[in-house]
């Protein structure tokens, strides 16, 4: 007998924005009592529990989720993994699912982010009276600014950058473009944090954060949370024909970190580990990149989504700019691309993104989407990339076909 | 020239300014940074490689909006010199689309970045058009 396969049973996301009144526990609560409505359980049922938030340091927010909403005494993962702590949690669960030890678990992500400004780089260590050494490179000040640049719109404009260098074509129109692809589709989503349409003259002539990416370029820094719960093959078909048919199959859950490379240690490597993950997630579902209705990918700045429409394989080796100009990537496209309206518009916190991205995908294979939805939806793709380094992929696949 | 020290210890002063990386004996990977052991082998021993002092310009980024303290605009490069990647600033150009492309070819260079109250200068480098 082969591993378990594992199932979506009930996922939520809270609305992403500025949620003034509401604390990191609230936005927890929301999305973990949401989750599990829409799954048609209750805590009580829950045989683990992952939870990942970054902002929080060392709190242990898998125990204040519990103690928020239900303390049942089920073991607890708290989960770290930069941008992709939400996705890693996702897998702590889908790993203990499938090793027989849970028939059912809770994964959750939550975020107080807004206004955050820069997080990476946002602040530099005034220099001393004295020139003294520290750190790894014996500096005798600060480097951010003197020996380049630590903050993520320049580190992530320098990987968009490095693309054009290798490929060409790439310039600062295209990711503006790419950029009013993702706040157009973000206008039919109500849990968005910005759902304004944006002109490319709007885009390109907003302020500049690090060329070529302006401030709507950038991930948008919000509060949000987001909670998914799984379940075994085997326990699914004890559940009702209502659930059965609303559960989404997990068809792959893929987790890499950034093998060696050279200059890796110099500019972070997003491309190796997701190219890797993508390969095996491909492999574990048994279907190629053609087969995805749609993809909701890691556009933490408009730089990384052109690089990874190559590095998930969505088009040849090379051509991930005639393939955006294609249109392919809009949700007209073939493969509709970012349709929540990506971390650009519906925003970023951070550890929830890994599981409202799978939210998304799953609101369409389940046929709910309402207006945004992609009609025929069977098969779609969630990506997260977490620095430095994490890639998360997870496939999903209808399973009222 | 005892009042004047490199900024970061990989950065060696004198007559020939250049920068000089750990250099994994077992495999030749090289990093600036102070070594454990090799993040491509796992090997313990690391020998000095100077690096060149011309490069090629692989991706850049000009900042515009940084921490307090931060000098803005400036121009962040990821420069190949020679097979090794280094981080810096593009110095001594106009921070620019239209002044910095990539491919362009470039050289190591030095420069102040001040004195500390014992009257020390730190030397930086950073890297400038070579054409």
């Amino acid at each position: 007998m082969g591993a378990e396969d594992v199932y979506i049973l009930g996922i939520r996301m809270t609305k992403f924005g500025k949620h003034k009144e509401l604390d990191v526990p609230d936005l927890a609560t929301e999305a973990t009592l949401a989750a599990l409505k829409d799954g048609g359980v209750e805590m009580k049922d829950m045989d683990i529990i992952a939870a990942g938030n970054l902002m929080g340091g060392a709190m242990p927010i898998a125990q204040v989720i519990q103690k928020a909403c239900g303390q049942t005494g089920i073991p607890a993962y708290n989960v770290s993994n930069a941008c992709a702590t939400g996705a890693t949690a996702l897998r702590v669960v889908c790993m203990s699912i499938k090793a027989g030890e849970s028939e059912m678990g809770l994964a959750v992500g939550v975020e107080k982010l807004a206004g955050a400004g820069l997080l990476a780089g946002g602040s530099r260590k005034k220099d001393g009276n004295s020139w003294e050494r520290s750190g790894r490179y014996g500096a005798v000040a600060s480097v951010d600014g003197r020996i380049g640049t630590d903050i993520m719109p320049g580190v992530f404009a320098q990987i968009g950058m490095e693309y054009d260098h290798k490929y060409g074509g790439a310039n600062f129109e295209l990711f503006a473009e790419i950029s009013r692809k993702n706040h157009s589709h973000s206008t039919l989503n109500p849990l968005a944090s910005y759902t304004k349409e944006m002109t490319l003259e709007q885009i390109m002539g907003d302020i500049m954060i690090a060329y070529p990416n302006t401030r709507p370029m950038c991930s948008a820094n919000c509060d949000g949370a987001a909670a998914a719960v799984l379940v075994s093959g085997t326990k699914l078909k004890t559940l009702s024909q209502e659930q059965q048919r609303r559960a989404v199959k997990i068809a792959a859950s893929i987790l890499t970190s950034d093998p060696y490379q050279e200059a890796c240690q110099v500019l972070p490597d997003v491309n190796t580990l997701t190219r890797a993950a993508a390969t095996q997630a491909y492999e574990q579902a048994g279907i190629g990149p053609s087969d995805l209705d749609l993809v909701e990918l890691h556009d933490c700045f408009a730089t990384a989504e052109l690089v990874h429409y190559d590095n998930l394989m969505l088009c040849e080796e090379g051509n991930a700019v005639d393939f955006f100009k294609s249109g392919a990537t809009w949700r007209t496209g073939s493969t509709p691309v970012n349709v929540s309206g990506g971390l650009q518009s519906k925003g970023h916190p951070i550890a929830a993104t890994g599981i409202a991205n799978v939210w998304e995908v799953c609101h369409h294979l389940r046929g709910e989407a309402g207006p945004r939805q992609i009609e025929g939806a069977k098969v779609g793709l969630a990506h997260v990339i977490g620095l430095a380094s994490a890639c998360g992929i997870h496939i999903l696949e209808s399973n009222s076909a | 020239m005892s009042d004047q020290i490199p900024f970061v210890n990989y950065l060696v002063l004198g007559d020939n300014p250049h920068l000089v990386a750990n250099e994994c004996t077992s495999c030749g990977a090289r990093f600036f940074d102070r070594r454990n052991a090799c993040a491509r082998c796992s090997g313990i021993e690391f020998k000095d490689a100077a690096i060149a002092t011309q490069g090629e310009v692989r991706t850049f980024t000009i900042v515009a909006f940084a921490a307090p303290g931060v000098d803005v605009p400036f121009v962040s490069v990821i420069v190949d010199c020679d097979g090794t990647s280094v981080r810096a600033n593009l110095v001594n150009v106009d921070p620019t689309p239209e002044a910095v492309k990539v491919g362009m070819p470039v050289r190591l260079t030095t420069f102040s970045i001040g004195k500390d109250d014992e009257g020390v200068e730190a030397i930086n480098f950073g890297f400038e058009p070579a054409a």
